[in-house]
């Protein structure tokens, strides 16, 4: 008989007297596994009790949890006493951390070896089949729940009283939409607000000065500072204009040779930003147009401004036009021209605008 | 003094009885202790990722209590030497003071980022077992759903958790993330504003996102996981095809002690590995970026590596800007589509996939026994190729490093991954799906002609041919040979591996052997079970 007959057979049979003292606690075990509809089929003991086997294995559980607790110990004694304050240099402070993961893993490992060698090798095996009675669907059952759920609409009587539907839902609409209205009036921000995206730190307050171009400490910048081929990130010099708060407003300034100075002159000319260059110098937003990284790996030779997040690559000496890569828009061209002082200034705000490119961007 | 009989061994059951009076739960419980569980090394990967996530919950409120989610400007002055004067926010000073002024904090954090990349590193092999083996078909299409929206949550809660410390690598990271919000057509600007409180980097989105961290988004996992795990629970697990295995039965191993003793076990070896790797591999060491400054980046700059595939898609995209020219004029940005449409592409298919199959096989039966991946050839090779797919993305997301480490050229890199992704992914299909129908050929001839012995015999007439170990006793076949029918199980190949097919099962009680349901797979007719499953013997004759 195949097992399957045997085990559909098993739930037809009387239930075992669980009370009938002659049964051992397996069998009152096996009679709870068949109520729930699982037949132990195979039941094994895997070491015999009292055999050498069992108590060597004994031992090998034993002595993962003594490593455990030795292991456990050594994590206390070196997270108390082992010097953990960082010093520059070599001190034993290296070894904190490394020192402590290495025993509070081998602690948890050897308790986690221990378990499963008592669980796999110390218990009996065994198979059991347990019935899923998959396909069995109840019908009777579904069909009487769904009766009842259609009396209790007959009960509401929407169908009937189409009124009571209709006014619930026009009465609940707005309530969601409440619901909703904080979360959103709270976080929603107009993004053009102070034509933000527009305008970076360059921007000439009214009636203002033209702001000058700062280093990364604040220092203006003359153009002997930056030798020929050097490039140099400046900043508005303006309050907090070295800062986050200015995110768009890094700019590149670049001392091009003669030759490539010539060729950005024309290109610049070709596009009508003609008077964008001081003599050979150029500046241009270090905000990559992609995705808004700092593209700031400068290849002198080449001319080649390169974003290291996607690889978009500009050539400086064509208005920095994205010539490979993921961007599809020139980088911002600076007009820059020297004050009466010797310092560079901005002449104006950016033209174009700054960063990564968005739907509303004319 | 009559003294009032205490009986302590008694103590326990009546203690028990007085809980079943009260709770009824000696029947819901005798259930629990008894359900079986199916077992198999691959149904373990799953409780690699819930495993991975208790350890993150431990050790992310440890974190709690010492960071401080704020883009407060303060000047650094912990022990750390060499940022010692620096300003920075007060988000990027705690993670430092997390690393060198708490006393453990470092192996902490460690843990947090290693399990963390455990986490999503077993829910994508746990993804990838279920889809190979078929366990995603009907009943489980539910929970196929909400594993792979676990995928997509887990990734948000690994983005939003690394861009917490506000250093430079991940404040660079934030700052793609609100360019692809920015790149959302019509209302790009307006999230962005909404979501960072203004301009990027605005001075509110740490605290923010420290709150979907910590709290919106586990919670969330949490329920997913929850519900992840009743619905197996109530579904009752797969399991592989087999002895005595068939679609309306589990055979394995009671819940309660084995099963459960191993699955303790094993998630301590889990921890334990985490806590190895916490402490001996040095993982996100933010002290060496510094704080986050809009106009620093560094080559190399690779985020983690499950959002790699993305910033791969990121750099393949050809700089496609799609302009509309209306009033003012309006844009779609190239990176809409690697970063916002693709993922919303992969999370439509992903989803859909148990659907779509059932309708193009119209199976719409329920499933309990696992498929060998060669016996559904189409839909191992749709999984060659969406994993052929990844890996180029993945690839590409460190595309500059591989450059660079093997003297390439970077644009050579990114040329060989635009044409990658597209030759790579229909070249596994056709690779995997010609894979799969020689393993299940080869199955089929080692059941009809037997195993390869490897011994040459010399006919009389000249010829020489391999001698074969038939599998299973003739029964007047004209050549001498048996016929088994495949059983969508494991064939033995091997001389030595006759005896050792899958989890025998020796029969205490009475013997089982029973056929089990015959996947049908394109290339062959239906096989008929067989009434009674013949004995795998040595093929020695018996007549």
């Amino acid at each position: 008989m195949s097992p399957h007959t045997e085990h559909q057979a098993s739930q037809g049979r009387e239930p075992l007297d669980v009370n009938d003292p002659r049964l051992t606690r397996f069998d009152i075990v096996r009679e709870g596994a068949h109520r729930d509809d699982i037949e132990i089929v195979h039941y094994e003991p895997q070491v015999l009790p009292g055999t050498k086997a069992e108590r060597r294995l004994t031992r090998v559980v034993a002595g993962f949890f003594l490593i455990t607790g030795l292991a456990a110990t050594a994590f206390l004694a070196i997270y108390i006493w082992w010097p953990w304050q960082y010093e520059p240099g070599r001190g034993g402070d290296k070894f904190y951390t490394p020192l402590l993961g290495l025993t509070l893993g081998v602690a948890l490992l050897a308790v986690g070896f221990g378990i499963l060698t008592w669980g796999k090798k110390l218990l009996p095996k065994e198979v059991s089949i347990q019935d899923r009675h998959e396909g069995q669907v109840d019908k009777e059952s579904r069909t009487i729940t769904g009766q009842t759920m259609l009396y209790m609409a007959d009960e509401l009587g929407v169908k009937r009283r189409p009124l009571l539907g209709i006014s619930l839902l026009a009465g609940l609409a707005p309530v969601a939409a409440v619901a909703a209205a904080p979360l959103v009036g709270g976080l929603i921000s107009q993004p053009h607000k102070n034509n933000q995206m527009f305008t970076t730190g360059f921007a000439m307050p009214e009636g203002g000065q033209r702001i000058r171009l700062v280093r990364e400490d604040g220092r203006p910048i003359r153009p002997a500072d930056i030798s020929t081929g050097g490039q140099l990130t400046v900043f508005p010099g303006i309050d907090h204009g070295v800062s986050n708060k200015h995110a768009d407003s890094p700019t590149l300034l670049i001392h091009l040779r003669d030759s490539d100075a010539q060729e950005s002159r024309r290109a610049n000319e070709r596009i009508g930003h003609g008077d964008y260059m001081w003599g050979n110098y150029a500046a241009f937003s270090k905000i990559c147009t992609h995705a808004g990284c700092p593209a700031s790996l400068f290849e002198q030779q080449t001319n080649r401004l390169l974003c290291p997040c996607h690889q978009s690559q500009f050539l400086i000496t064509d208005n920095a036009r994205p010539i490979f890569g993921p961007a599809s828009r020139r980088l911002p061209q600076l007009p820059i021209e020297v004050d009466s002082e010797g310092f560079f200034v901005a002449k104006s705000d950016y033209t174009e605008t700054v960063g990564p490119d968005f739907w509303e961007r004319p | 003094m009559k003294r009032r009989k205490f009986d302590l061994a008694a103590t326990p059951g009546k203690a028990a009885a007085g809980v079943d009076d009260r709770f009824a739960v000696a029947t819901p419980l005798r259930k629990l202790l008894n359900k079986v569980f199916p077992d198999h090394w691959s149904f373990l990967l799953g409780e690699i990722a819930l495993f991975s996530f208790v350890v993150l919950l431990l050790t992310g409120v440890f974190l709690t209590f010492f960071f401080e989610p704020a883009m407060t400007e303060v000047v650094y002055d912990g022990s750390y030497a060499p940022l010692q004067g620096t300003p920075m926010s007060a988000a990027y000073a705690s993670s430092l003071d997390i690393s060198f002024d708490v006393r453990g904090g470092l192996v902490m954090r460690q843990m947090h980022h290693w399990a963390a990349l455990l986490f999503m590193a077993a829910i994508v092999v746990h993804m990838l077992r279920i889809f190979f083996t078929g366990a995603f078909r009907k009943p489980r299409e539910t929970n196929w759903i909400i594993g792979s929206l676990l995928f997509w949550v887990g990734f948000l809660a690994g983005f939003t958790g690394y861009s917490l410390p506000d250093d430079g690598l991940s404040g660079t990271g934030l700052r793609i993330a609100s360019a692809i919000m920015l790149s959302i057509p019509v209302i790009g600007s307006w999230v962005t504003s909404s979501i960072f409180g203004g301009e990027f980097p605005g001075t509110i989105i740490i605290s923010r996102f420290f709150i979907a961290h910590v709290l919106l988004i586990p919670g969330l996992l949490v329920a997913l996981i929850s519900v992840h795990l009743g619905l197996v629970f109530t579904q009752k697990h797969t399991q592989w095809p087999g002895p005595g295995r068939t679609n309306n039965n589990v055979v394995g191993e009671r819940m309660f002690p084995r099963y459960a003793l191993k699955q303790g076990g094993f998630f301590m070896v889990v921890f334990g590995v985490i806590a190895l790797m916490g402490g001996l591999f040095q993982i996100n060491p933010i002290w060496l970026f510094g704080p986050y400054e809009a106009w620093v980046v560094s080559a190399a700059s690779q985020p983690d590596w499950y959002v790699m595939f993305l910033d791969g898609s990121t750099r393949l995209m050809p700089a496609w800007e799609i302009s509309i020219p209306l009033g003012d004029g309006y844009v779609i940005p190239p990176l809409f589509w690697p970063t916002v449409v693709l993922p919303g592409i992969l999370v439509g298919l992903s989803t859909m996939y148990p659907f779509l199959e059932a309708r193009q096989r119209k199976d719409y039966r329920s499933h309990n026994l696992l498929e060998r991946p060669r016996d559904a050839p189409a839909r191992t090779a749709v999984g060659a190729m969406a994993v052929a797919f990844y890996i180029v993305l993945t690839l590409s997301g460190a595309n500059d490093v591989i450059a660079d480490k093997f003297q390439i050229s970077l644009n050579a890199m990114t040329w060989a991954g635009r044409i990658g992704l597209l030759v790579a992914p229909p070249l596994a299909y056709y690779v995997t799906y010609r894979l799969c129908l020689g393993l299940q050929q080869h199955d089929r001839e080692v059941l009809a002609h037997g195993v390869e012995t490897g011994i040459i015999r010399r006919m009389p007439d000249g010829r020489f041919v391999e001698v074969h170990q038939p599998l299973s006793a003739s029964n007047g076949h004209a050549d001498g040979h048996g016929q088994l029918d495949y059983v969508g199980w494991v064939v033995p190949k091997k001389m030595n591996r006759l005896g050792a097919l899958g989890p025998a099962i020796r029969g205490f009680f009475y013997p089982i052997e029973k056929p089990v349901e015959a996947p049908v797979s394109p290339g062959h007719p239906p096989v008929e079970a067989r009434p009674e499953r013949e004995e795998v013997g040595s093929g020695e004759s018996r007549h």
